[in-house]
């Protein structure tokens, strides 16, 4: 969905197109696509045009799309007050590479620190890659959708968390509670065989 | 005579009183001059952008309350405005205007708590931060009047706000808004011609336009450096086009200027305050939505002007009652992406008086 001021990816292929022919991949309402290796070409030409004037990265995040991630620039001009948005895919997961956009935002600096940390993917031509908020030998990244069980969301490649006991996982999944969504299935204690107390005699 | 001295490594927090919360300087020192300045965060880390994916649109209201846990409100604004786009909710006017209220509340709140902890920073231990202190009390007092809560007010609904205020709350209010301007004189008077203040903070921290606008600094950062950008200007949201109200910007982007355009924007925010309780209108504080909202899919990018700058929402939803991808757009941390150039080779002390100037909150910075 678009917001007031943001620009209609359509319009901004059609110029960015006459310019650079074949570096738009994908185009919507909200959006353009373009290719994981060209991304600092269409940043700098998106800053450097006088239509757009992409003064600013606004926003830098990712979304983990199963079988790539779609890394997302929010970009905005002070002078023209619109917005518009970039995007780009990685090839594939593991790894998942990208171009830094460092060399021509300073402000992806950090928040590219950060997609890295919790998403995986590896930015090239960054001059810092390394994790922000986790420590450096936490093992995967955990905004991806695999990362834990998410019960009745998607099946996972892990039982439970990465250092618990693997013969007693917490949160046990299997076929029937991805389909029912159940959050929780503890095993053991049920309401069938659990012992019944009389709470009268405990009030006293 | 000269001296020599070896580079030597000092941390600054994770606990110190100049880290404003949890979070450590790691430089490298050659006497006072500072030689290279890493940042180390992550000690508050809730992964509340996983957590946000199992939970409802309006479960995750109470986790923008401890993000920036010095501006709820605006926090809790900006999330019920990005759901709403994104769902097509109305709100009713009177929802509109308290929000307006409540935000600009919070802006003087947290403007206050900032310059405060600057000016403690620059050395004027305590008596000044308690000043600031006093303003901040009575409207967090308002705050508890209306919803309970004072930090984590949890007050924002998709659709409107939790709760309409009490009765004694708008005498309250109207004493607060008639005497915070010459309580802010006061500060003035106390700090702004204080000469050991203005020696710490004048041409301290100096950041280029062009460097504020590329490092995508937002919020009093990117105005104290002289560049008119406020989203309650730009990007009108709520009832904030009907507001008449400047823009305050800084000259030379140091230290003081980023400190002035906190201090000038409490007159704003009162002014702002003082015509939405002339304006407000009657009726429903909140429309009615289903329990799980499920908007259809799509994503949204919905941006609102936070105390610290631009707090955004990046949401995407495939159809269900909870985003398939939640994201937070935290100003505190990308406006530290300038940290290391504005510290390096800066003696030890202007580089704390700087970290104070980009007023950071590290539940926003780890989320």
């Amino acid at each position: 969905m678009r917001t007031p001021t943001q620009l209609s990816g359509i319009s901004v292929s059609e110029v960015l197109g006459k310019s650079v022919p074949d570096i738009v991949t994908a185009v919507t309402d909200e959006w353009i696509e373009v290719a994981s290796d060209r991304v600092v070409e269409t940043l700098q030409w998106l800053l450097d045009s006088d239509e757009f004037d992409a003064a600013q990265l606004s926003n830098l995040t990712a979304v983990d799309r199963h079988t790539h991630i779609e890394v997302i620039y929010h970009l905005q001009s002070l002078d023209l007050n619109h917005q518009l948005v970039v995007k780009t895919r990685t090839h594939g997961m593991d790894p998942a590479v990208v171009q830094s956009a460092y060399p021509v935002y300073k402000g992806a600096l950090l928040q590219e620190r950060e997609v890295y940390d919790l998403m995986g993917v590896r930015f090239e031509g960054h001059p810092d890659l390394r994790r922000l908020f986790l420590w450096d030998g936490f093992p995967g990244h955990p905004l991806r959708k695999d990362f834990l069980a998410m019960p009745g969301r998607i099946t996972s490649g892990l039982e439970g968390f990465p250092f618990e006991d693997k013969d007693k996982p917490i949160r046990p999944i299997n076929q029937e509670n991805v389909e029912t969504g159940v959050a929780y299935v503890v095993t053991g204690e049920t309401d069938e065989n659990r012992p019944e107390t009389d709470l009268s005699e405990d009030r006293g | 005579m000269t001296t020599s001295t070896e580079p030597y490594v000092l941390n600054i927090g994770p606990q110190h009183p100049s880290t404003h919360g949890v979070f450590r300087l790691r430089v490298v020192m050659d006497g006072e001059k500072i030689k290279d300045l890493d940042m180390i965060v992550g000690y508050l880390h809730r992964s509340m952008e996983k957590l946000a994916e199992e939970r409802t649109f309006t479960q995750n209201i109470p986790f923008t309350d401890r993000a920036d846990y010095l501006a709820a409100m605006t926090g809790n604004l900006g999330l019920a405005i990005a759901v709403e786009r994104l769902a097509g909710v109305e709100v009713p006017e009177r929802a509109e205007y308290l929000r307006v209220i409540f935000s600009e509340l919070q802006r003087i709140a947290s403007h206050a708590m900032a310059n405060g902890t600057l000016i403690s920073d620059a050395g004027a231990w305590q008596t000044p931060l308690l000043y600031m202190f006093r303003e901040r009390e009575k409207i967090l007092d308002l705050f508890e009047m209306t919803c309970g809560a004072r930090l984590t007010t949890n007050y924002m609904r998709i659709g409107g706000v939790a709760f309409d205020p009490p009765l004694e709350f708008w005498p309250a209010l109207q004493e607060l808004v008639d005497e915070l301007p010459d309580r802010i004189d006061e500060y003035h008077e106390l700090l702004v011609s204080n000469e050991v203040f203005l020696a710490r903070t004048r041409g301290v921290g100096v950041i280029s336009p062009e460097d504020a606008i590329n490092a995508s600094l937002t919020g009093p950062a990117l105005r104290g450096s002289g560049i008119p950008w406020d989203l309650r200007k730009a990007d009108p949201y709520s009832v904030y086009d009907r507001m008449d109200f400047d823009v305050v910007v800084g000259k030379s982007g140091d230290v003081y200027d980023r400190f002035m355009v906190r201090m000038s924007e409490l007159y704003q925010s009162v002014k702002i305050i003082k015509q939405a309780i002339s304006q407000i209108p009657s009726g429903a504080h909140k429309t009615d939505i289903p329990l799980a909202l499920r908007p259809d899919e799509g994503e949204i990018y919905s941006r609102i002007e936070s105390p610290r700058g631009e707090i955004g929402f990046f949401l995407v939803s495939d159809g269900g009652p909870s985003p398939y991808r939640f994201h937070l757009r935290a100003p505190s941390l990308i406006n530290l992406s300038l940290l290391n150039e504005l510290g390096r080779d800066a003696a030890l002390s202007d580089a704390i008086v700087t970290l104070g100037s980009l007023d950071i909150v590290v539940g926003e910075i780890d989320r």
